[in-house]
């Protein structure tokens, strides 16, 4: 690790003003300290931004407000999430650790780096970590790698979650900068590599995540989030799903589908959604409606199997919502 | 029964270790810093002083701002109990609990827990009294090699504080958090389900 100077600001405009161009916000450092550690990130200052009052949870009108700052494991154990939206607590308990669920911040989760094992390599290429130099995962060992949004310059799957819950949620984040604050959706928040890989959010330098907002969905009590890995716990995603309905009688009148372990950034499955509506959750109307879920998927050498476990996937995450 | 063995700190396995250790990072850093004339010379803002509370004292630490909770704990502070497996928060074997929640201190930096509470797992016992998390690992044999646990004890104690110990599936995914590459994970299980009763 490169040295670096620690200092902890004692507001969100304190921090915003001391953030310089070789600047990293530290919250519950599960990300940054082991980027740090393996040099794929090299701040000269970290601004321990963890005591700021971004914490609690609360509703009101526009949905519910989550605190950045707020913990995995506090959110998914809150009732609020716990009752009005099981998809989101689903989500972040089957991310990480318990012990990592106690340290990692909300913020800190949707800002997540990839777990692509050539980025995290500096003895090798990464057009992500150095611009310009190559994308070794194309040709490589892409087993875990997406199959949607990605580009002649990376193939790296976004690791959250939480995200793939939220942009099923339509979430958004409030952001606040040295130009005041803003609200931007969670699913126009993260950017498709292109051939800029390096930039993969819409945060300006110095910018925090303050908050995030779920917008109200009654419906949601009825959701699930369905996570398939290597190991039955503490492992990335291959394949994932978030999904909820709006079951009228025994016909779904609305959906949200979203899938995680394929995208370079979380994706929604609307078409999925359009063609569940109107149809019965049985085995017949699932499998149908997830038929073209992976339309569009362009599948490397070592991840062919991805199209059809995603279509397993969500059908299954929509059976268990069968009551 | 056999006479217990004279204990000198000086001459120990850590002892010999760590001063062994100390002659080869000196070596390193002369030549390092012959070949990197031109490094910017590391200032005061780059260490940090950290007062908190460690297994119940107070604690201050003076160290440079990179070094982690883990090895200020085993290298500074003398507290080698909480181990080092992957160094990379993949194997829960340096879990410690900051003020009651358990957490991996390979990824905290040591400036970080400024005026909190760090519990560590040579704070469990009370005096020659083992904690009771600690004593069903040894009632139930919850180990083989025993490097990974102090942090299966530490982790334990904390599925417990939380609630999470209601069945042996659940005890399991709770403790997923730390590995034991002698797949001691049976009576592990037997070991968190005892302790927490």
């Amino acid at each position: 690790m490169r040295p670096i100077e620690f200092a902890t600001p004692t507001s969100v405009d304190d921090a915003v003003r001391r953030f310089g161009s070789g600047s990293a916000y530290l919250a519950g450092g599960t990300t940054l300290v082991d980027l740090m550690k393996l040099d794929v990130v090299t701040p000269q200052q970290v601004l321990d931004i963890d005591r700021l009052p971004l914490r609690g949870l609360r509703q009101d009108r526009d949905g519910l407000h989550i605190a950045a700052l707020e913990r995995m494991s506090d959110v998914a154990a809150h009732p609020d999430v716990t009752q009005a939206y099981p998809v989101i607590s689903q989500a972040l308990m089957a991310s990480a650790s318990p012990q990592l669920r106690n340290m990692a911040s909300i913020g800190g989760n949707l800002l997540q780096r990839t777990r692509c094992s050539y980025f995290r390599d500096i003895t090798v290429a990464c057009n992500k970590r150095v611009p310009g130099s190559g994308c070794p995962a194309r040709e490589g060992v892409n087993r875990g790698h997406a199959i949607f949004g990605t580009s002649d310059a990376c193939v790296a799957t976004h690791a959250s979650d939480l995200a793939v819950a939220l942009v099923a949620m339509d979430a958004s984040v409030a952001l606040t900068g040295r130009n005041g604050t803003r609200v931007l959706r969670l699913e126009d928040f993260y950017r498709l590599p292109g051939s800029t890989p390096e930039s993969e959010n819409e945060l300006a330098p110095g910018e925090i995540i303050t908050e995030v907002l779920v917008p109200p969905l009654p419906w949601a009590r009825r959701s699930t989030y369905v996570k398939v890995r290597d190991r039955q716990s503490y492992e990335f995603a291959l394949t994932s799903a978030a999904v909820a309905v709006d079951l009228r009688g025994d016909v779904v009148a609305d959906a949200r589908v979203a899938a995680g372990g394929v995208g370079t950034k979380p994706w929604r499955l609307r078409t999925v959604e359009q063609a569940l509506v109107g149809r019965r959750l049985n085995e017949t109307d699932v499998r149908a409606a997830v038929e073209h879920a992976a339309d569009g998927a362009a599948p490397l050498k070592f991840n062919m199997f991805k199209p059809a476990l995603l279509r397993m996937t969500i059908a299954r995450a929509l059976m268990s919502l069968v009551s | 029964m056999n006479a217990p063995l004279p204990r000198d700190p000086g001459l120990g396995r850590r002892g010999f270790l760590t001063s062994a250790a100390g002659v080869l990072a000196v070596t390193a850093t002369a030549s390092t810093a012959a070949a990197c004339s031109t490094d910017p010379v590391v200032g005061p803002a780059t260490e940090a002083d950290t007062v908190f509370a460690l297994n119940g004292r107070r604690t201050q630490l003076v160290a440079d701002a990179r070094v982690t909770l883990l090895d200020a704990l085993r290298e500074r502070l003398e507290l080698p109990g909480t181990k080092k497996g992957c160094d990379r928060g993949q194997c829960g074997a340096c879990t410690v609990h900051i003020d009651g929640r358990r957490v991996l201190s390979c990824l905290m930096l040591a400036a970080s827990v400024q005026g909190k509470q760090v519990t560590t797992i040579e704070g469990l016992a009370q005096g020659d009294r083992l904690h009771p998390m600690q004593q069903a690992f040894v009632d139930c044999d919850g180990m083989q090699c025993g490097f990974c646990t102090p942090g299966q004890v530490m982790s334990a104690v904390g599925l417990v504080q939380e609630g999470h110990a209601g069945s042996d599936d659940e005890i399991r995914e709770q403790m997923s958090g730390n590995l034991c590459r002698c797949s001691a994970y049976p009576n592990i299980v037997e070991s968190v389900r005892k302790g927490s009763g």
